[in-house]
């Protein structure tokens, strides 16, 4: 039997903790602790769990952050009022309405759908040159920067900011819709382009590229059969993400399914929203099945 | 390698004529599809007002600049708002995304012909809906505010979480399982040593990515009224405040970059 | 001490694994299984702990039918059973001490387990069992850190501290290089005799079957095609059990390591 093992029979085991730094470990619960405590009941609870255990007095005030550390209110005799409609929601399910606004419902689907195809086309137009551009193992240091640029301007802009700003420019309807999509699908095919490119075998380019092929006939027959499974797959899922995007940009009046479904909303008609809610939730199933099978065939 | 013969010679070619065929007409019908989507666009837009686009860019973006920097007084609270609902919401998420990944996953789901399917329509329908539409939807329920963001931003999580979580569930390693299984250990041992540890990474990585989607979502949740920086966003609008807008847009862009900064940095110290 | 009686698996795709395996252990041996691959080692080794439900027969260990227990009283029986795998199979995101404590699971309650509050005892059985392996130091180092062997000596751990009467063994040095494979194969037989354990052990290595293990029993498509002291098996013997091909090379290099040995 070893020293060692003599030291260590009959000593407690523990196991070691993920933050070894005892101060760091209960700073951070503290952290935690206050944060939750401050994001849901606020500073009032705070200073009720705090008078609870007798450190300050009852009713005990913050002063001016009380305004701010709020918590999150919770008008209870509203949420009743409102799980009558909750429950219509659910009849509406029950029971969805797709007749009496066959029309609008049509007339957004048929805009919806123009908009995703139209945008995922040229925005998969405009994403390869972009995504050969910031793939760095490709392109020259000032074009990769300009391209990551473009790239971290179309993900950091919400869809929804995009459309709200071309309405403003360009007027209601499905032109501001189509620009969105376009752009928002840049950002996300691009970048996930461009690391495919910056993933690839580099041999079979550098192959190419011996046999005194341009920078074009390397691309064509060096990079593109490597990255084409993954941009057709990538394509196809972001075909199904337009589409989804598309069904909520109308909210902000560019066009599609989403100004059916606010108005619908709005006049309370819970079976039309579910009808469209369904169509919806259909729409984006079958394209799921669709690119699963497209993505299972090429690879 | 294919080849057809012509006058007499024979023309090597990728491929052969049938699957050139289909090629071509899956070109075709992209093109044609392209066509008709763009037609009735075009149909759909008042090409005569789009004449002065270039002069309203300039009219709007000379009233949005400078930012009306004073206006961010009022804006604090809605960071913290937004703030809240992307957190709280994530962590709720995972609450309820933790039990349904368990029953939605083919090795650890209780039932295959029960709870497997149930579980699963539990994803599909909280991913196949946007979380402005949860939105719009809990706004009408329990009125606008904060709390309905909350939800909105929660119940969409669940299926984004629950189905990532899912999956790597089904790609544990079953031998770590089969050998905590033959010490004797109980079902819910079994969970605990097995395979929640292998899962763990995972775990972490997903609620992180989330968090992100989350703070981008709750910033314009507020444009359906679900509370968050939003709806100052909403009511600059209707109030034409451009420089009110440009300041909220700065403010949420520097939310986003942070907020990718942020999960970018945690992920790398767990994996 | 373990009798198996007409022991038959047939997989659900219909492939017969093993098909009427009847023999017995008496305390204290320690068996080699060999066969080619597929011919039901692992399978047969399973088939006693119920990892895999066999078809038909019984498996009795110290007069306990295990293939008709309800799951509660399996669990049990299964403290009494340890069993060292191929690929070590240890949790890997989990401490050695955390792996080498999982063998108790199914001696203590899952809040106890949850919160890793294992006895005391527990613990020094542990630290004693570590210490025996020579891995007293890597205790809290996580499992992936660690090299082939030394997994594998935490897996025996794992193992041992169940205080088993049995020790199931899966291929112990399939993913190990030659000279590992040796110590951990000298380690198990070593700390089967300490502690008086039976062990069936899978090892599709004829010659380091041949060098530790007092009784061969040979498999062939789910049959017991040999069941004899290691000397026995003869170029015929390995015939039938692998196929025709020239063993007088693999028996005649285990003497020479036995010489080895001696000297």
């Amino acid at each position: 039997m070893s020293v060692a093992l003599d030291s260590k029979l009959g000593t407690a085991w523990k196991k070691p903790p993920f933050i070894s730094s005892r101060r760091v470990r209960i700073g951070f619960l503290i952290v935690a602790l206050l944060y939750l405590f401050l994001a849901t009941l606020g500073t009032k609870g705070l200073a009720n769990w705090l008078a609870v255990f007798g450190i300050v007095e009852e009713g005990f005030k913050f002063g001016r952050i009380d305004r701010f550390f709020s918590g999150i209110d919770v008008n209870w005799s509203r949420i009743e009022r409102g799980l009558a409609r909750g429950m219509q929601f659910i009849e509406g399910f029950m029971n969805p309405d797709f007749t009496s606004r066959l029309d609008d419902i049509k007339q957004g689907m048929y805009e919806s759908v123009v908009m995703t195809v139209a945008s995922t086309v040229v925005g998969i137009g405009i994403s390869i040159p972009i995504a050969l551009g910031a793939a760095r193992n490709i392109a020259p240091l000032p074009v990769y920067l300009f391209c990551r640029f473009v790239i971290t301007v179309s993900r950091a802009l919400n869809e929804l900011i995009v459309a709200i700003i071309l309405v403003a420019i360009l007027g209601f309807g499905p032109l501001a819709g189509f620009i969105t999509l376009s752009f928002a699908t840049i950002g996300f095919l691009a970048k996930l382009l461009a690391e495919e490119i910056e993933d690839m075998n580099k041999v079979q380019a550098e192959a190419v590229q011996s046999t005194g092929a341009s920078w074009l006939q390397r691309i064509n027959f060096g990079v593109q059969p490597q990255v084409m499974p993954r941009l057709i797959g990538l394509s196809m899922y972001r075909l199904d993400i337009n589409f989804r995007e598309s069904a909520v940009l109308g909210l902000v009046g560019a066009g599609g399914i989403g100004a059916t479904l606010n108005t619908a909303f709005d006049r309370y008609e819970f079976g039309t929203v579910a009808a469209i809610l369904l169509i919806i939730i259909a729409t984006v199933m079958v394209l799921e099945y669709l690119s699963g099978i497209i993505r299972a065939r090429i690879k | 390698m294919p080849s057809i013969e012509k006058n007499g010679l024979k023309v090597w070619q990728v491929r052969d004529q049938k699957a050139q065929l289909t090629r071509w007409g899956m070109w075709f019908a992209l093109v044609v599809a392209f066509v008709w989507s763009w037609q009735a666009i075009s149909d759909n837009t008042l090409w005569a007002l789009m004449g002065n686009v270039g002069e309203v860019t300039v009219d709007i973006a000379g009233r949005a600049v400078p930012p009306r920097w004073s206006y961010m007084d009022k804006l604090w609270k809605p960071i913290w708002d937004t703030l809240n609902i992307a957190t709280l919401g994530t962590v709720i998420s995972l609450f309820i995304a933790v039990p349904v990944a368990f029953m939605a996953a083919r090795n650890t789901t209780p039932s295959r012909v029960f709870v497997r399917p149930i579980a699963l329509l539990i994803i599909v329908s909280s991913r196949s809906v946007n979380s402005l539409i949860w939105a719009l939807l809990f706004v009408s329920i329990v009125g606008p505010g904060v709390f309905a963001g909350l939800l909105a931003i929660s119940i969409r999580s669940i299926g984004f979480c629950a189905k990532l979580l899912y999956e790597a569930i089904e790609e544990i390693d079953e031998n770590q399982v089969e050998a905590i299984t033959a010490t004797g250990a109980k079902r819910w041992q079994i969970m605990v040593y097995g395979i929640v540890p292998q899962i763990m990474p995972a775990f972490a990585g997903i609620a992180v990515f989330r968090w992100d989607i989350n703070i981008r979502e709750s910033t314009v949740l507020g444009l359906v009224g679900a509370g968050g920086i939003g709806l100052q966003l909403s009511s600059s609008l209707n109030t034409i405040a451009w420089p009110q807008v440009s300041l909220i847009l700065l403010v949420i862009l520097v939310a986003v970059v942070i907020s990718e900064w942020v999960s970018a940095k945690v992920r790398g110290a767990i994996i | 001490m373990l009798q198996l009686n007409g022991l038959t698996k047939v997989y659900n795709t219909g492939d017969k694994a093993l098909s009427d395996v009847t023999l017995s252990i008496p305390k204290g041996q320690v068996v080699a299984l060999i066969g080619p691959s597929g011919a039901g080692k692992s399978t047969l080794i399973r088939c006693v702990n119920r990892l895999v439900e066999p078809t038909s027969g019984s498996a009795v260990l110290d007069d306990v039918n295990i293939t008709t227990l309800g799951s509660g009283r399996l669990r049990k029986m299964r403290r009494r059973m340890g069993m060292i795998f191929q690929e070590y199979a240890l949790v890997e995101r989990l401490t050695v001490m955390e792996n080498v404590l999982s063998g108790r699971l199914g001696y203590v309650g899952f809040w106890r387990s949850f919160l890793r509050k294992f006895p005391q005892s527990d613990v020094d059985e542990a630290y004693r069992l570590l210490d025996r392996v020579g891995l007293l130091a890597m205790a809290d180092k996580r499992a992936d850190e660690l090299s082939g062997g030394q997994r594998q000596r935490v897996g025996i751990c794992r193992a041992l501290i169940q205080d088993p009467s049995l020790l199931l063994v899966d291929e112990p040095t399939a993913s190990l290089d030659p000279k590992t494979s040796r110590q951990i194969m000298r380690l198990i037989c070593e700390l089967c005799e300490e502690r008086g354990l039976a062990a069936i052990i899978n090892i599709h290595d004829v010659a380091l079957a041949q060098m530790f293990v007092e009784r061969v029993i040979g498999l062939e498509t789910g049959k017991v095609v040999f069941d004899g002291g290691p000397t026995e098996l003869t170029p015929e013997v390995l015939t039938q059990i692998y196929g025709e091909e020239d063993w007088e090379a693999t028996i005649e290099k285990v003497e020479d390591e036995d010489e080895e040995a001696k000297a």
